[in-house]
């Protein structure tokens, strides 16, 4: 292998998510662990969320509901980072990269009434600032006035997943000294749930129970979750809180078929270990796993696949549960949503289960955290150590290595 | 169809508290750079006012506009 330079280490000092449980990341967490469904009639819906509660009404009427969720996602781990009026950085070695798997589909299609129903000279100027898929990280720059790299990410369901890859990335080789990234995703209409439901990936019962052997497809969600990364040295010195670190990132790709996975878990395996080595941590030393976990009957079945391939026996003996079961799939906020709840996960010690939980599968022979919530253990009193799955229509894989702070 | 001043300033005056400046501050002498409004915002004016008074502004007639009242001024003109 070549050289590489050596990379500096990032953790996470701030924490934000807007869900279907609620705002907040604690609210995420504490919800989803204590057995809460967000999900109502088939959709996974952030009810609690009223732009006008944190918005003016010029930033609520020039952001799509995607950027809206993204601001307030971000302000929340802006705040939890304690960066104050002005960032402890110089705005220009700050990033930011905010993921969308679609974008700003609700203006699409509202703009496309308009031009059907008043005719072409009637569309609104705003339409492609609302929905051009960069604009929640447009939107997010301009709240915190963050003027280093900045840029959308696109993988569908593992946008965000991508997107804080590239985050880590950028500060590890030096480019940013802290980026604000994470995912947002709002594609709650009609056309998108028919399209999905056309696909057959939908669950008709509207249920979400990852790795039971009833699943029968996922539930779309909404949501946003954003955290920021700073250069570890830099953290240390200006006194802040350490959340974690993300440790490691691995990614590839199935190039296999549009939509379905690749059935032995091959290429997803490499990017589990990818991103184990990346982190410089062996199956043995791994506490917990997010999964993806969508409730899909070939997701499920691959990504267990995969687990079993890349880890080895290590792999029964790991708790691995799904935020999908309590909030269906918020699409390209997924992995920055689940990279949230699995910091909460390290940070309490706490694992929320797989909701829903209740008939194995006998193809799928993992432990998968049924029926209640329970601690997370940790070997030796070394900080704890998470990998978080992401794959993606398109066939793209990404695995987050994620340790919790010293204790 | 004719139009009164008053009208047009009413009508101005809803359109552009709608995009965010409290209704209050939108004056005939409130420079849009005071109000927050920018050249997008002009363009969505121009189309609510093309669609009660059939005036076609430009952008570069909204590009000369200073004032909320050089604007009432410009569409009362180009309605008569």
């Amino acid at each position: 292998m070549s050289a590489v330079a050596e990379k500096r280490r990032v953790v996470v000092t701030g924490l934000g998510a807007v869900t279907p449980l609620g705002l907040g990341a604690e609210t995420l967490h504490d919800r989803w662990a204590s057995g809460d469904v967000g999900i109502a009639d088939g959709l996974g819906t952030c009810r609690e969320f009223d732009p006008k509660d944190h918005l003016s009404v010029k930033e609520a009427r020039r952001l799509d509901r995607f950027s809206q969720l993204a601001v307030v996602a971000a302000g929340e781990a802006v705040e939890q980072a304690d960066w104050g009026e002005e960032p402890p950085f110089d705005p220009l070695r700050i990033g930011c990269v905010i993921a969308t798997g679609i974008g700003g589909q609700s203006t699409v299609e509202a703009q496309l009434d308009v031009m059907r129903q008043q005719g072409a000279r009637r569309v609104s100027p705003l339409g492609i600032p609302m929905y051009m898929p960069n604009a929640a990280a447009a939107a997010v720059t301009m709240k915190f006035k963050l003027r280093g790299q900045s840029f959308g990410v696109m993988s569908a369901c593992a946008s965000s997943a991508h997107g804080i890859g590239c985050a880590l990335r950028m500060i590890q080789y030096g480019d940013a000294d802290a980026v604000v990234c994470g995912g947002s995703e709002a594609t709650l209409t009609d056309f998108a749930i028919a399209s999905f439901t056309n696909m057959e990936a939908l669950s008709p019962t509207g249920i979400s129970r990852p790795f039971d052997k009833r699943r029968d497809g996922f539930v779309m969600g909404e949501g946003a979750g954003v955290l920021v990364l700073e250069d570890a040295e830099a953290a240390e010195a200006r006194g802040a809180t350490i959340l974690g670190e993300v440790a490691g990132y691995g990614s590839t790709t199935d190039a296999h078929h549009l939509t379905a996975p690749e059935p032995t878990g091959g290429p997803a395996a490499r990017a589990i270990e990818l991103a184990l080595r990346d982190a410089g941590a062996e199956p043995s030393q791994i506490d917990y796993i997010n999964a993806h976990g969508t409730s899909t009957q070939l997701n499920d079945a691959a990504e267990t696949a995969a687990l079993k391939r890349a880890l080895g026996e290590e792999a029964k003996r790991i708790p691995v549960s799904s935020t999908k079961s309590s909030i269906g799939h918020t699409l390209g906020a997924a992995g920055a949503v689940e990279a949230v709840a699995t910091f909460r996960t390290l940070i309490t010690g706490v694992i929320a289960p797989t909701l829903g939980y209740e008939v194995p599968d006998p193809e799928l022979d993992l432990d998968y955290v049924p029926g209640e919530s329970r601690p997370l253990v940790t070997g030796n009193g070394r900080p704890p150590l998470a990998l978080s799955n992401s794959f993606a229509f398109g066939g793209h894989n990404v695995t987050l290595a994620l340790r919790g702070a010293a204790r | 169809m004719s139009v009164t001043k008053e009208q047009v300033q009413e009508r101005v005056v809803e359109a552009l508290a709608s995009f965010g400046p409290d209704a209050d501050s939108i004056t005939p002498s409130a420079t849009f750079e005071e109000l927050d409004i920018d050249s997008l915002d002009l363009v969505e004016l121009a189309q609510i006012v093309e669609d009660e008074y059939g005036v076609v502004l430009k952008g570069e007639d909204m590009k000369e506009l200073k004032t909320v009242g050089d604007a009432i001024d410009l569409i009362v003109e180009r309605a008569k």
